[in-house]
């Protein structure tokens, strides 16, 4: 049982911390200012939510590991974050489609774990919900603003979600350890999430004038962390390349 | 090429810092319409807790007096020192005011 919670919490800071920095690596590069800032924002957002849940992870395998040990010491293999976090921002309007659809399953995700039988669980939802909130109301401005703009934005954001629509799949696969989770009470079952996802998507994709794509083939082994994509390795060289280089190194 | 402009247009930004108090004027951004401006200017303006109300307003509404018109807007209150209240003495039992 524990192990498979510890498993289940590595999956929600893996999510925030692989897409927290994916996010950072705008900052000073966003198209305006404002954007920036937004960004820079959401990734704060999304690491200090990876600390409460990496923590917590740390805290229940009793392996005297914390946030930061989990963060910085583990390879690509013991990464448990979706597939679709870990690939690259593309344009900015490529990573605004991420966003996008990351937020709108995350939110659900979160909405359901306010419910949870495991307290700690259920706080750090509560407290992220509304940080989570808010970027999918931005991230649903922007798709929508930019779907429904010009020729070329139009294009450039239905081209973002035909690529990573084969992402979107994986979010709502179960394996023990989501079984595991419903069984406990603590998580819900990821494909009950899926009809809302469906609805809040068919609504802003309908405002956005973009096509949701018909295939639902999904590449799948991010969360399990059977295969991750190729992306998640190069990430990793920099997110953890000071301590790979100086282990346990503070200031 | 139509002549238009690209660039979004300015907001200027307003925010109440506490309740009771008057929305003060913090600065400026850009935004495609009010509705990202008010979204831009909680990512710019409020990350420290600094406010519970945002307004924006696009500056090419807002109506400016000239620094020119100084002498014929303020001048002549100058010299009219009966509308200013200081000629009553306060009570001390009134306290700070």
């Amino acid at each position: 049982m524990s192990d498979h919670l510890f498993e289940y919490l590595c999956r929600m800071g893996d999510n925030t911390l692989v897409l927290g920095h994916r996010v950072s690596e705008w900052c000073g590069h966003a198209p305006v200012l404002e954007e920036d800032i937004a960004l820079a924002n959401t990734a704060l957002d999304l690491i200090g939510q990876t600390t409460l849940w990496l923590d917590l992870a740390g805290e229940v395998e009793g392996a005297g590991r914390d946030a930061d040990k989990l963060a910085f010491h583990r390879d690509v293999w013991d990464f448990r974050n979706l597939l679709l976090v870990e690939q690259p921002n593309g344009d900015f309007g490529q990573t605004m489609m991420r966003q996008f659809l990351f937020d709108a399953w995350h939110l659900l995700q979160l909405k359901a774990l306010m419910g949870s039988s495991n307290a700690q669980v259920a706080a750090i939802a509560e407290k992220s919900s509304k940080e989570v909130t808010y970027h999918l109301e931005r991230a649903t401005d922007t798709v929508v603003g930019l779907g429904d703009g010009t020729e070329e934005s139009h294009n450039r954001m239905q081209a973002a979600l035909d690529k990573l629509w084969p992402y979107v799949g994986e979010m709502f696969t179960s394996d023990d350890v989501d079984a595991a989770m419903v069984d406990a009470g603590i998580a819900p079952d990821p494909a009950s999430l899926r009809p809302a996802f469906d609805a809040l998507l068919d609504d802003v994709f309908t405002a956005a004038t973009l096509v949701k794509p018909q295939d639902d083939f999904g590449h799948k082994g991010g969360k399990s962390g059977k295969r991750h994509t190729e992306h998640l390795g190069h990430m990793l060289t920099q997110m953890q390349w000071l301590q790979r280089a100086y282990p346990d190194a503070t200031w | 090429m139509t002549n238009t402009t690209h660039e979004w247009p300015l907001y200027e930004i307003f925010i109440r810092g506490q309740h009771g108090l008057s929305h003060r004027h913090v600065g400026s951004l850009h935004a495609p319409d009010a509705e990202m401006a008010i979204k831009n200017a909680r990512d710019v303006y409020t990350r420290r807790n600094e406010g519970v109300s945002i307004w924006v307003v696009q500056a090419a509404d807002i109506a400016a007096s000239s620094p020119e018109e100084k002498g014929s807007l303020y001048e002549p209150a100058n010299d009219k020192v009966y509308r200013h209240p200081t000629f009553f003495d306060i009570p001390d039992e009134v306290g700070a005011m």
